[in-house]
């Protein structure tokens, strides 16, 4: 597998912080928004479509 | 109603066909005289096959239907003797920009690769290109068109079809050795034979209409996404010839249809997107749904479905017109050489695979478009609409707007008629693509390389090498055969060197003046590429061998797949 599912944050907690903070004063349609930007985002920055799969197939397993 | 075009009406003419005893025979018979039947014919009388023609209506397409014509058809076009007009009429365009409800998000160009003959695009109404068509087929004593001829039933086994044919004069009985039946989406001749189309039809119903503006606008394509003027939905504004301009409303799938094309509906909704006190006349309207669907296979015995009949897409990327053209590009050859008994009938069936490949790839470019212009659930419209925004101020999003992907060729990579390849070419042409135009020059005037390609094989080798005699050995033994022609290309005008290869070998020297072929096909001295007859590249080496290209020459007829 080339997605890295190793821990890689250099911060794990600020990260977490940042992410919940950014949920915090949103509704729930905007937060939807806003989650679909960030994964925008992220992605292009990873841009390699394997790894993209990869993501998206681990995404997918929800029960 | 429509005012800057009239359309043609051809007559019927009565044929010796109707008065024999027995049926007439023929070796092809084409049914439909569409963009992709006057195309087969036109291709099929360049290779010297006859041909009869049928259609049931006596003149072309009504309204401008099909308008956008990529560079591929436009060689196509260009190699059948139609491209000049095509161009001269159309309307070239490389600009467009994307809207997002009340805000422009960008804008483009399309920044087209320098040194080809041909645009990437043009804008034409389909008549137009119909009617280029049907003039050219004047030129051939092989084509025989007649209009007024309605296929009533077919009759096809594995050797011969028969078919009965309505005229104004009555019924008459035709046989032939093959149909091909581009008798377009709603294909009579595949519902007969008890054949499907199968794919997907789009929740979704679209009004275009053709409006004649009074004023300039410009030359540009602009695609709303849920504009303030018809919420949540799309609209598409494009520039065809003679200041007509088509207009795509996106309307949903509860829309009346009889009602949305009436003009009270229609002007209100056009004013809204063109803006306040634009004057425009309508031209024409229709509404309609749009599916993605194909055959599974393209031949049945000897009939051969060809353009919308085989394969159908949505209109988002200009790929039902142009992927038919190229259709068409790929069977003509083929038909052409079996029947003339030089290559084996198994030629055929590549057709099927390679034009399935084409379909697919087709019909997943408009398919995602479809999805993106018309999301499909709430979290993909989010998707789609987040996008959009963020594609005004990133430009990574930009890449991920899909209001249609334009009509590239397709590569058949993986064509059992390819050569195998030993060495690399530093170039991003591979075996099974359309080739590269490039500039050059001949008898110290300025052309085109795609001017050169087609119709035959051709070999084009770089003759620079430092010691030529073996070269020259080589294409001696090639020099003579049967459907190939060389093309010797040398990077420089040195006329006595140039005019001693040319009288040897008896063949034209090209000059690459501007090094654009060495560039774009990696075409070192010594070097020799092998294109077919539909000008696809089929073998390529470091090289040349006679006995190399002869033996990709029948490869690329098919005689490897009877092994």
């Amino acid at each position: 597998m080339k997605l890295n599912v190793e821990a890689n944050f250099t911060d794990p907690d600020a990260f977490y912080a940042s992410l919940t903070d950014l949920h915090r004063n949103l509704d729930r349609q905007q937060s939807e928004s806003a989650n679909a930007r960030l994964i925008l985002l992220l992605a292009n920055h990873i841009g390699d479509l394997t790894i993209l799969e990869e993501a998206l197939t681990i995404a997918g397993e929800v029960k | 109603m429509q005012n800057t075009y009239t359309n043609p009406i051809y007559p019927y003419r009565k044929s010796a066909d109707q008065n024999t005893a027995t049926p007439a025979h023929h070796p092809v018979v084409i049914i439909g005289a569409g963009p992709g039947g006057l195309a087969l014919s036109i291709d099929l009388a360049l290779q010297g096959i006859k041909s009869v023609v049928l259609d049931d209506n006596n003149t072309v397409s009504v309204g401008s239907r099909a308008i956008c014509f990529a560079k591929r058809t436009l060689e196509i076009m260009n190699r059948y003797g139609c491209g000049k007009r095509m161009v001269d009429k159309g309307i070239t365009w490389k600009k467009g920009k994307v809207f997002f409800q009340s805000e422009q998000v960008y804008d483009f160009d399309l920044l087209a690769e320098d040194h080809h003959q041909l645009p990437a695009f043009i804008n034409l109404q389909q008549y137009y290109f119909e009617e280029y068509l049907v003039d050219r087929t004047q030129d051939f004593p092989q084509i025989d068109l007649r209009w007024k001829n309605k296929v009533l039933a077919i009759e096809s086994t594995k050797n011969l079809n028969t078919l009965t044919v309505a005229t104004p004069d009555g019924e008459y009985t035709i046989t032939s050795d093959y149909v091909l039946s581009a008798d377009g989406a709603n294909s009579k001749i595949r519902t007969m034979l008890g054949l499907e189309s199968k794919g997907q039809v789009f929740q979704d119903r679209f009004l275009i209409a053709d409006v004649v503006m009074k004023a300039d606008f410009p030359t540009e394509r602009w695609f709303w996404f849920d504009p303030p003027f018809h919420k949540n939905q799309s609209a598409l504004l494009h520039r065809q010839a003679d200041d007509v301009w088509r207009i795509d409303l996106q309307l949903g799938w509860d829309a009346d249809p009889d009602v949305e094309k009436q003009e009270e509906v229609v002007r209100p909704r056009i004013e809204a997107m063109l803006g306040e006190g634009i004057e425009f006349d309508l031209e024409w309207s229709s509404v309609y749904t749009f599916q993605c669907r194909k055959m599974d296979h393209f031949i049945h015995n000897n009939v051969i479905f060809v353009g919308d009949a085989a394969h159908q897409v949505s209109p988002f990327g200009a790929r039902g017109a142009n992927g038919c053209i190229q259709s068409v590009d790929n069977l003509s050859w083929k038909l052409a050489r079996v029947l003339q008994g030089k290559a084996p009938v198994t030629l055929l069936e590549t057709y099927n695979t390679e034009r399935q490949h084409a379909a697919n790839e087709n019909i997943m470019n408009s398919t995602r478009s479809t999805d993106f212009i018309t999301p499909k659930n709430e979290i993909s419209r989010i998707f789609r609409d987040e996008t959009l925004k963020l594609a005004k101020n990133y430009n990574f999003a930009r890449t991920l707007v899909n209001s249609g992907r334009l009509s590239l060729p397709c590569s058949y990579n993986d064509s059992p008629l390819n050569s195998i390849e030993v060495e690399t070419f530093n170039t991003n042409l591979t075996l099974g693509s359309a080739p590269k135009d490039a500039p050059l020059l001949i008898d110290n005037r300025e052309s085109w390389l795609i001017d050169y390609l087609g119709n035959t094989f051709t070999l084009m080798v770089n003759i620079d090498v430092q010691t030529p005699e073996k070269l020259i050995a080589e294409l001696n033994l090639l020099a003579h055969q049967d459907d190939l022609k060389l093309l010797l290309v040398t990077g420089n005008n040195d006329e006595a060197k140039n005019s001693r290869i040319q009288t040897t070998i008896a063949h034209q020297i090209i000059i690459d003046h501007k090094n654009i072929i060495l560039d774009r096909y990696d075409l070192t001295p010594g070097s020799t590429y092998l294109f077919r007859p539909d000008q696809i590249i089929t073998g390529r080496w470091k090289s040349l061998s006679n006995v190399q290209v002869s033996s990709a020459i029948q490869t690329a007829l098919g005689f490897e797949l009877e092994k």
